[in-house]
């Protein structure tokens, strides 16, 4: 009987789904936490990447974080905090600058990666799907994203978020 | 003593529950793993896991800065 029960109404687990749209180094995060705890705590996940949020799936990571148009960021520094006045957020190389102070940061306080909480988010059969629309839009390479995702479309999230207890948005 | 400890020390959210999990699926039910954590954080955060996952949480304590769980498998 099992066989036609199927695989779905065998499983008792809860479920989320997660759309995540966008790229940023700061705004990766909140999904991917999110996703892998969630695994870890035996919810069955799915998380849809569309526009920005498609770039998490690229196999070559080159994440940025912007100060500009951010009046919240302000970086640890010697005990004291520093926060740049938006308009500098507008110079060339500050971007990659704050980039490069907010990744040391990162390792420094043993805050995970983004490749390693992807990693894990894989190992723990989070179910990624890459938006199609954004493929064609941004005329991107399934080619170039990890090959642990499937592609699909709105309807294709809809069905997973039909069945969930908790679907979020990013 | 637990069957297995985990030193999740200078790990931040969610690194710690990640690879307790991890390390609690290497386990069969009845065996014990031990979490050495720095994450002050990770206090409410392994309550809420073993009340949500099922596993028991047999005892947490603190010393200074670091914080020990032990928690047995449950199915």
């Amino acid at each position: 009987m099992a066989e036609a029960i199927g695989e779905k109404a065998l499983s008792n687990a809860k479920k989320m789904t997660i759309i995540c749209t966008k790229g940023s180094l700061d705004w990766a995060y909140p999904p991917f936490i999110l996703a892998t705890t969630a695994a870890a705590m035996d919810v069955d996940v799915t998380m849809f990447f569309t526009f920005y949020g498609l770039q998490l799936l690229q196999k070559d990571l080159k994440l940025k974080v912007t100060p500009l148009g951010n009046p919240a960021m302000s970086m640890p520094m010697g005990g004291m905090h520093m926060s740049m006045p938006n308009m500098v957020g507008m110079i060339p190389g500050v971007t990659d600058m704050a980039s490069v102070m907010m990744k040391n940061l990162i390792k420094k306080k043993g805050v995970a990666s983004i490749e390693e909480l992807r990693e894990a988010a894989t190992l723990s059969d989070v179910r990624m799907i890459g938006c199609q629309m954004t493929l064609d839009l941004f005329e991107l390479d399934k080619k170039d994203m990890i090959d642990e995702i499937e592609i699909g479309g709105a309807a294709t999230w809809m069905e997973s978020a039909l069945e969930s207890d908790i679907n979020l948005y990013m | 003593m637990a069957d297995e400890v985990l030193d999740a020390k200078g790990l931040n959210c969610p690194l710690p529950i990640l690879k307790a999990k991890k390390a609690l699926n290497g386990l069969v039910d009845g065996k014990t793993l031990e979490v050495l954590s720095t994450d002050p954080g990770s206090v409410a955060d392994f309550e809420a896991f073993c009340r949500a996952t099922g596993n028991e949480l047999v005892e947490h304590n603190n010393d200074g800065d670091i914080y020990r769980f032990l928690i047995k498998r449950v199915a």
